[in-house]
C-alpha cells in the first residue's frame, strides 16, 4: 500500500514540473494581461466625455466673452442675438427656463409624491405590479412625443379655457414637462420610502396609528432627504428638457413670469441657432456655448446637490 | 389573580401555513408571562395577535376567540387603533423614530388626540421616569433619538409604549439585540412595571424567562405544550418535550 | 381594567375617515399619470391612423403631405441603432466590468462613479454641443451618420454602465469563488462565470438605453441630422435623418395634415419602443428566475 500510494521522490518532482507546464496557458495569460487595460480604457471614456464637455463649453464660452462683455451677459435684460442691435443678456432665457421648470414642478412634485405614497404605503402588491410598469412606460416616451402632445392637445385645451392665449405659451409646455417628470419623482421618492425600515412602521402601528398617520408622520419625514433629492433631480431634468419647449413654448426670449406668454428657454435657443445655418466663428454661434455652459453649470450643481442628499439619506438607513 | 387575556381554541394560518394550532390560554393581570420555544414555534405569532399586528400580513386567517378584558378583540366593537393604544408593544430591535427623544414619546399621545403642550410635557416625563430613562436624558430631550445607546433606545421604546397608558405591554424578544448590562436593566425595569402593567414577553433565552416571569408557556410547532408557574415549569416539567427543551436537548 | 370607551370610537372613526380620504386622493394622483398616458396614446392614434399606411414606410419626405413618407428616417434610425448598439455595448459593459470586478475601492474609483452619475444627469442638448464640436468639427466627420451615432453612444454610455454594474453586482460572490477555486484566472472567471449570469440583466439595460437613443431628438438636431433627406445613407459619412427628427420637422409645419403625418410617425416610433420594452421585460423575467 505505502509503496504504491506515495511515489518515489524523483517521479513526484517530475509530476510537479509537468503540471507547471500545463499551468502556462498562453492564451489566458495574454487575456489576463490585456483585458484590464482595455476595460480601464472603457471606463476612461466616461471621464474623457466629461473633460470634453467641460473643455469645449468653457473654451468656446471664453472666446464668446472676448466679443461680448461678461457684464452684458449677466446684467442686460434683453436677449436679441439674431437682429440688430445685438444684445446678449441671459436673463430672458433664464426666466423662460425657470418659468417652465416651476410650472412643471408644481405639476409633478405633488402628483409624483402622492403617487409614491400610494404605491409605497397603500397599494396592494397586485396593483403595484400593474402601475409601476405603466409609469416606466410613461418615463420612456420620447420627449418629441410629449412635444406633439403639448402642441396638439394641451394647447388647444388651454386656448378653449383662456381664448386670448397664443399658440405658443409657457403653460402648455410647462404642464407637459411636468407630466413627463412625474414618473421620475414618483419612482425615486418611492424608492426612498421603501428604504425606510419596516420596524419604524411597526413601531407606529403598534401605538395605534392609521396608515396615513404612519405615511405622513413617520415615512415621509424619515425619507425626506431622499424625497428632496428626487425633486431636485426632477427640477434639473425639467431645466434640461429641450424638445417639448422647442415645439410648444415658442421662440421669443422674454423676461416674464406670465405663464400665458410665449417665451424661450435656454435649450430651445440652442436648438434654434443650430437649426439655422449660423457659421462657425460668429457671435451667434459662440452664444450657444455660453448658454450651454450656463445650462450645464446649473444642472451640474443641482445633480451634485441631489446626489449629496441621496447619499445622506442612504447613510441614515 | 384576574385573567386579562383569554384565548380559546385559536387557530391562525399564514396562507397555507398553520402557524397556531388550537391554542387556549388565560393570561393573568399585572404579572409577567413568558413565551418560550424554538424558532418558528408560534410564540411571536401569538404575541402579535394580541395587538392584531398580524392583520398587516396578507393572507392571515384567524379562527377562535382572543378576548382582552372580556371583549373579543377581533369583533367589530373593537377598533384596532384603540386596541393598540391599550396593548403596547416593544420590538426585537430598538426602533425609535428618526425624531427627537421628546417627539418619540409624544408621538402616541398626539395620535390619540392630546395636543396640550403642558399635558404632553407631563406625559413625556412620567413615561421616561417609568422606563427608568428620565435621569439619563432629561437634559437633552430635543436631541435625536439615535444619539443615545442601543439599551437606552430600547428603554425609550418602552417609554413610548407606556406614554399611551396601555394595560398590557408586549415584549417581542426585546433584549435579544442588547448587551448583557442593558439586558439586565430592561429585566429590572420589567420587574418594576409588572405591578402596574400586564407584561407578556417572548424570549429565546430560557434563563431570562426563569429569572423574570411568573408564568411560562412552552410552545412547539404552533401548539401550547405546557403552561404553568415559572418555577414549576423549570424545576419539574410535566411534559417530556418541555424537559428536553429546557435541558437543552433541542432548540 | 378600563372599559372600551365610546368617545374613543368616535375619534378613531374620524381618523379612519381621514385615512380613506387621503387614500383616495393619493390614488387619484396616481391615476393622473396613467390617464395622461392613455389620453396621449388615444390622441396620437386618432390623429395618425389615417396616415399610418404603407406609403409612410415606402415614400421619401415630400412637400405634399399626401405623398410624404419617412422611409429615409426609418432606415436612418435603424442604421443608427446598428452602430450604437455594438459600440456602446462593448464600451459600456467594459467600463462596468472594470468598475465592478477590477477597480480597487479607492478615491479614483469613487471619482469614476461620481462622474458617471453626473454624466447621466447632463441634459441631452449638451451632448449635442459636444458632438457638434468634437465629431463634426474637430474630427471632420461632417454632419454624418457616424457623427450622430458617436454622439448618441456617449449619451447612452452612462445608462448602460449603471445598468451593467447593477447586473454584475447581483451575481452572487459564491459564483466567483467557485470559479477561482477551480483555478480560473480573473478574466476566465469574469468572462465564463460572471458575465453569463449577468448577461440578461445587462441586455435589459442595453435595450432600455437603445430605446432612449431611438427617441432622442435634441442632440441630433444639433449634429444637423437633415430633415429633408430623399435618399438612403450608403456610407458612414453620408448625411442622414432619423424618425424623431422627421416627426419634429412635421410638427413644426403649420398645416394640420403634416401634424397628422407626425402623429403617424409617432405611432411608428412608439411601436418600435413597445417591441423593445417587451423584449426587455421578458429578459428581466428570465433574469429573475436565473439568480
Amino acid at each position: 500500500m505505502r509503496e504504491e500510494g506515495i511515489p518515489s521522490g524523483k517521479t513526484a518532482i517530475e509530476g510537479i514540473q509537468k503540471d507547471k507546464r500545463t499551468f502556462k496557458n498562453s492564451r489566458n495569460s495574454i487575456m489576463d494581461k490585456t483585458m484590464p487595460a482595455f476595460l480601464l480604457f472603457c471606463a476612461v471614456i466616461s471621464i474623457l466625455t466629461t473633460v470634453g464637455i467641460v473643455y469645449i463649453l468653457f473654451t468656446e464660452t471664453y472666446h464668446f466673452f472676448q466679443k461680448v462683455p461678461f457684464k452684458e451677459f449677466i446684467a442686460s435684460g434683453t436677449w436679441s442675438p439674431l437682429f440688430e442691435p445685438k444684445q446678449f443678456g441671459i436673463w430672458p432665457l433664464l426666466s423662460g427656463t425657470l418659468l417652465i421648470t416651476v410650472i412643471a414642478c408644481l405639476v409633478a412634485i405633488p402628483l409624483g409624491l402622492a403617487a409614491a405614497i400610494y404605491l409605497s404605503e397603500y397599494a396592494p402588491k397586485a396593483v403595484r405590479k400593474v402601475i409601476k410598469p405603466i409609469l416606466e412606460v410613461l418615463a420612456g416616451v420620447p420627449t418629441i412625443v410629449y412635444g406633439y402632445f403639448a402642441l396638439t392637445f394641451m394647447t388647444p385645451i388651454i386656448r378653449v379655457l383662456f381664448p386670448d392665449v397664443g399658440i405658443f405659451n409657457a403653460l402648455s409646455a410647462g404642464i407637459v414637462v411636468g407630466i413627463m417628470i412625474i414618473p421620475m419623482v414618483c419612482s425615486l421618492s418611492e424608492d426612498a420610502m421603501s428604504a425606510v425600515p419596516r420596524s419604524l412602521r411597526d413601531g407606529a402601528y403598534a401605538l395605534g396609528a392609521t396608515k396615513f398617520e404612519v405615511a405622513l408622520k413617520i415615512v415621509v419625514p424619515a425619507a425626506f432627504s431622499g424625497i428632496v433629492a428626487s425633486s431636485v433631480l426632477a427640477f434639473s431634468r425639467a431645466i434640461g428638457e429641450t424638445m417639448i419647449v422647442t415645439v410648444a413654448a415658442g421662440a421669443t426670449p422674454k423676461l416674464t413670469a406670465n405663464p400665458f406668454d410665449s417665451i424661450q428657454t435656454m435649450t430651445a435657443y440652442i436648438v434654434q441657432v443650430s437649426l439655422g445655418d449660423t457659421p462657425h466663428g460668429t457671435v451667434e454661434y459662440g452664444s450657444i456655448f455660453a448658454v450651454g455652459a450656463t445650462l450645464f453649470l446649473i444642472t451640474f450643481v443641482l445633480n451634485i446637490v441631489a446626489q449629496y442628499l441621496a447619499k445622506r439619506f442612504r447613510e441614515e438607513y | 389573580m384576574n385573567t386579562i387575556i383569554e384565548i380559546d381554541k385559536l387557530n391562525l394560518f399564514y396562507s397555507d401555513f398553520h402557524a397556531l394550532r388550537n391554542v387556549s390560554l388565560e393570561i393573568p393581570e399585572k404579572a409577567i408571562t413568558a413565551f418560550i420555544g424554538p424558532s418558528g414555534c408560534g410564540k411571536s405569532t401569538l404575541l402579535r395577535t394580541f395587538n392584531r399586528m398580524n392583520d398587516m400580513i396578507q393572507g392571515t386567517r384567524i379562527e377562535g376567540v382572543c378576548a382582552i378584558g372580556g371583549t373579543d378583540i377581533y369583533s367589530d366593537e373593537v377598533d384596532v387603533e384603540t386596541l393598540r393604544k391599550r396593548v403596547g408593544m416593544v420590538f426585537q430591535q430598538p426602533n425609535p423614530f428618526p425624531k427627537s427623544i421628546y417627539d418619540n414619546i409624544a408621538y402616541g399621545p398626539r395620535l390619540h388626540g392630546i395636543k396640550d403642550r403642558k399635558k404632553l410635557d407631563e406625559i413625556v416625563e412620567t413615561s421616561l421616569r417609568s422606563a427608568a430613562l428620565w435621569e439619563e436624558v432629561k437634559d437633552h430631550l430635543k436631541r435625536s433619538a439615535f444619539s443615545i445607546s442601543g439599551g437606552q433606545q430600547q428603554r425609550l421604546c418602552i417609554a413610548r409604549a407606556l406614554a399611551v397608558e396601555p394595560d398590557i405591554l408586549l415584549m417581542d424578544e426585546a433584549t435579544s439585540a442588547l448587551d448583557p448590562i442593558s439586558t439586565l436593566k430592561i429585566e429590572e425595569l420589567a420587574q418594576e412595571l409588572k405591578d402596574r402593567y400586564t407584561i407578556v414577553m417572548v424570549t429565546h433565552n430560557m434563563h431570562q424567562a426563569a429569572r423574570v416571569s411568573q408564568q411560562t408557556v412552552f410552545f412547539l410547532n404552533g401548539e401550547v405544550v405546557e403552561y404553568s408557574d415559572t418555577e414549576q415549569l423549570f424545576s419539574n416539567p410535566n411534559d417530556q418535550r418541555t424537559e428536553d427543551y429546557i435541558s437543552g436537548r433541542f432548540g | 381594567m378600563k372599559e372600551w370607551k365610546q368617545d374613543d370610537r368616535k375619534r378613531v372613526a374620524n381618523r379612519r375617515r381621514m385615512d380613506t380620504t387621503l387614500k383616495l386622493l393619493f390614488l387619484a394622483a396616481t391615476s393622473i399619470g396613467i390617464l395622461a398616458l392613455m389620453v396621449l396614446i388615444i390622441d396620437i392614434v386618432m390623429d395618425g391612423l389615417g396616415h399610418f399606411t404603407p406609403d409612410l414606410f415606402t415614400n421619401y419626405p415630400s412637400r405634399r403631405p399626401s405623398s410624404a413618407g419617412m422611409k429615409s428616417a426609418i432606415v436612418g434610425s435603424i442604421y443608427m441603432l446598428l452602430i450604437i448598439l455594438p459600440v456602446s455595448f462593448v464600451f459600456g459593459v467594459g467600463a462596468a466590468i472594470y468598475l465592478e470586478e477590477y477597480a480597487k475601492k479607492n478615491r479614483l474609483t469613487r471619482i469614476f462613479q461620481l462622474n458617471i452619475s453626473t454624466l447621466a444627469g447632463v441634459p441631452s442638448i449638451v451632448y449635442g454641443i459636444l458632438g457638434l464640436t468634437l465629431f463634426v468639427r474637430w474630427f471632420m466627420l461632417e454632419r454624418s451618420l457616424i457623427s450622430g451615432a458617436f454622439t448618441m453612444t456617449l449619451l447612452v454610455l452612462p445608462i448602460i454602465i449603471v445598468a451593467a454594474q447593477e447586473a454584475l453586482k447581483a451575481v452572487p460572490k459564491a459564483r466567483r469563488d467557485a470559479s477561482f477555486a477551480l483555478g480560473a484566472t480573473k478574466w476566465q472567471t469574469v468572462s465564463r462565470s460572471v458575465l453569463p449570469s449577468a448577461l440578461p440583466g445587462i441586455l435589459t439595460g442595453v435595450i432600455l438605453a437603445m430605446s432612449r437613443a431611438i427617441g432622442e431628438t435634441a442632440p441630433l438636431v444639433m449634429i444637423g441630422a437633415l430633415t429633408y433627406v430623399a435618399f438612403l445613407p450608403e456610407k458612414l459619412t453620408d448625411q442622414f435623418t432619423v424618425i424623431p427628427i422627421q416627426i419634429y420637422n412635421w410638427i413644426s409645419r403649420p398645416q394640420t395634415e403634416f401634424h397628422e403625418l407626425a402623429a403617424a410617425g409617432i405611432m411608428v416610433l412608439l411601436i418600435m419602443l413597445i417591441i423593445m420594452n417587451i423584449t426587455a421585460v421578458l429578459l428581466r423575467n428570465k433574469f429573475q428566475k436565473n439568480i
